[in-house]
């Protein structure tokens, strides 16, 4: 359920920020007791999803708040994971720093690429970040000595405190993560900055008549998102122990867009229903192509073709993805009364003129 | 010196090219003002039915002008089913719905085809021209993409400039309600605007298979700077997209060159943002005030 929603019918503190800890505290309380209980496959599994969820939230932001699109998240995660594993190669660097340098290195980025950002519409924009995601490798690659080529670069994952499990204690360093994202996007969304996104998504004109600055805002959204997507992309790197230029193709950008609209554009939580998918897809796709006896070549593709097919019947049937269709179930509720119009209206990308 | 004329050269035959493409996403940009990234994905997947056509033994210009004819289909479909019933809703659903179509379609390459990079067979021979005594980096089928292009282009023009149809579809890309109401049949037009720029992509994708390796991915590249020689051009112009296709190719050559061709990509980043910085609207195209 949706944070406000839910803090609407549980009484919780009117004050976003506290509200927003509470559930990030209740959540995280959650998840530990859940990778406690699970296997080290499921632990792994669950810190993968976590690390996906960083970087969707970044896409949500930038697409459902502020109404910019980017086909080059896959590239910003490598940009994080390369910069996360450089440090960890060459330098002593505190693991909490590392991540941060990530964060950082893609915001920049992503401040660099949202400049010329700042005067187009969607579609220019669309093509200039689908550039970037393959400019990205192709220049890893060019230098092998310094990004390890195909091999590409190791990364460790700090040694795990008291008796925990590796892979329990890697999934709760991508959990606190994930949740340490999510509250200070919910917050950012929820302040002045957040309005601007919005003023400037639903029309640029106006906001900039009301005060907002179009072009700092915009680059300023870019930025932030690409810095998501950075820290996505070095929690994910600790999964695999590699960054290589095979983990960031541009299938991956693909694939993040089609997980942030199925999830539900422009929400918080329908993130983690898209993480869900990225990493629970390749699974279901094996298992169907082996139902239907395709060949081990057909395989490694139907994961790709269902992520596009259902991107397009989604786009064309269900744009608000599952969370605009959760949100609609709950405004919808039986119960007269509370909920009705107040609790409805999910950020739609189907808006506009 | 010579090296510098090669890379002209090579520049000038990957910029015609280009041009292609870019020439494909400004008819789909003219007629409905979207950028169709599945463009080259639809290109490489005719080429590969070309493929198919070659292997089972039908020649090459019977494989050739029926995949023209399949790229026209897959093109005007398209639009028919996938991109009309996002009509009047926010410009990025058209660009959801393509990117979903580039996965489909090379999905479905590689799911029947395999991710091996196979060999594409060229309809003249690929070894340079003899200018004197020396060997030029330009060949035979280097002649015919530059002729094949520029045939394309001419009869797009006459198409725009001196047919009954072309007026038609400039005036429902001008103002849809407005040629309806003329008794212009808008939705047909659209559809036709689409099929041309399938058969300008499966063009492309004939043209650059034999010089790349070929599999699924490899429009992927092509695609872009397709798209950056179509912004340099304007989006709206042809001979937007030939100018812009040559200033793309030329520089694009020069910087794997002299720098490597892992840098193409980002030469490429480079020329866009500058392209894009500079003159949004194009180089060609005439200034147009934004509409409110």
């Amino acid at each position: 359920m949706e944070p406000a929603a839910l803090a609407r019918s549980l009484r919780l503190p009117r004050q976003p920020m506290v509200r927003h800890l509470l559930c990030a505290l209740a959540a995280g309380a959650v998840l530990y007791v859940l990778t406690a209980r699970l296997n080290q496959y499921n632990d792994y599994q669950v810190g993968e999803i976590a690390a996906y969820v960083v970087a969707l939230v970044g896409l949500s932001l930038l697409t459902g708040a502020n109404g910019q699109i980017s086909l080059g998240h896959g590239a910003f995660m490598a940009v994080g994971a390369y910069t996360m594993a450089l440090l960890m190669n060459h330098t002593q660097t505190n693991f909490i720093l590392e991540l941060a340098a990530a964060t950082g290195v893609a915001a920049a980025a992503g401040l660099v690429l949202g400049l010329p950002a700042t005067r187009l519409k969607g579609p220019y924009l669309a093509g200039m970040t689908l550039l970037f995601a393959l400019a990205v490798p192709s220049v890893a690659d060019k230098w092998p000595n310094t990004f390890g080529g195909d091999q590409g670069l190791t990364t460790t994952v700090p040694t795990a405190p008291g008796s925990l499990s590796p892979e329990e204690w890697l999934a709760q360093i991508q959990i606190i993560g994930a949740l340490v994202v999510m509250v200070l996007v919910a917050n950012l969304l929820w302040s002045r900055y957040g309005r601007a996104f919005r003023a400037v998504r639903d029309d640029e004109i106006a906001a900039s008549l009301a005060g907002v600055h179009v072009a700092r805002i915009k680059v300023m959204a870019f930025a932030i998102s690409a810095g998501c997507a950075g820290l996505g992309g070095a929690l994910l790197s600790l999964s695999t122990g590699i960054v290589n230029t095979g983990e960031f193709p541009l299938t991956l950008s693909i694939q993040l867009l089609a997980a942030m609209v199925l999830g539900g554009t422009g929400t918080l939580i329908g993130m983690v229903w898209g993480g869900i998918l990225l990493v629970y897809m390749p699974q279901w796709s094996t298992s169907l192509s082996s139902d239907f006896n395709l060949g081990t070549g057909a395989n490694a593709y139907l994961a790709t073709i269902i992520f596009g097919l259902v991107l397009i019947v989604a786009m064309i049937a269900a744009p608000n993805g599952i969370q605009g269709g959760l949100r609609w179930l709950w405004a919808h509720r039986p119960h007269p009364g509370r909920g009705g119009s107040d609790a409805a209206a999910p950020i739609p990308i189907s808006t506009g003129k | 010196m010579s090296l510098f004329l090669d890379y002209s050269l090579n520049g000038i035959a990957n910029g015609m090219i280009y041009a292609t493409l870019a020439l494909a996403l400004v008819l789909v940009y003219r007629a409905t003002k979207i950028i169709n990234f599945a463009q080259g994905a639809a290109g490489m997947l005719t080429t590969f039915i070309a493929f198919s056509l070659l292997s089972r033994g039908v020649g090459y210009w019977w494989a050739f002008v029926l995949v023209l004819v399949i790229g026209f289909a897959i093109g005007a479909a398209t639009e028919r089913i996938l991109i009309r019933p996002l009509h009047g809703r926010s410009e990025l659903n058209p660009v959801i719905v393509t990117i979903g179509l580039l996965v489909v379609f090379e999905g479905l390459a590689g799911a029947i085809y395999g991710n091996a990079s196979r060999g594409f067979p060229a309809a003249f021979s690929q070894s340079g021209l003899r200018v004197g005594s020396t060997t030029i980096a330009f060949s035979h089928f280097d002649v015919f993409i530059l002729v094949a292009v520029l045939i394309l282009m001419a009869g797009t023009l006459v198409l725009f400039r001196y047919t009954a149809i072309g007026l038609r579809m400039r005036a429902s890309a001008f103002s849809r309600e407005i040629a309806r109401l003329l008794g212009v049949r808008v939705g047909i037009l659209l559809s036709l605007g689409w099929g041309l720029a399938g058969i300008a992509g499966s063009l492309a994708g004939l043209l650059v298979a034999p010089t790349r390796s070929f599999g699924p991915y490899y429009m992927d590249l092509i695609l872009v700077y397709g798209f950056t020689a179509a912004v340099i051009g304007g989006l709206e112009s042809p001979v937007g997209a030939l100018l812009g296709g040559l200033i793309a190719g030329l520089c694009i050559s020069y910087v794997g060159g002299y720098l490597g061709s892992g840098l193409e990509p980002l030469g490429a980043l480079a020329l866009l943002m500058v392209a894009l910085m500079a003159r949004p609207e194009g180089i060609f195209a005439r200034p147009a005030a934004r509409r409110v």
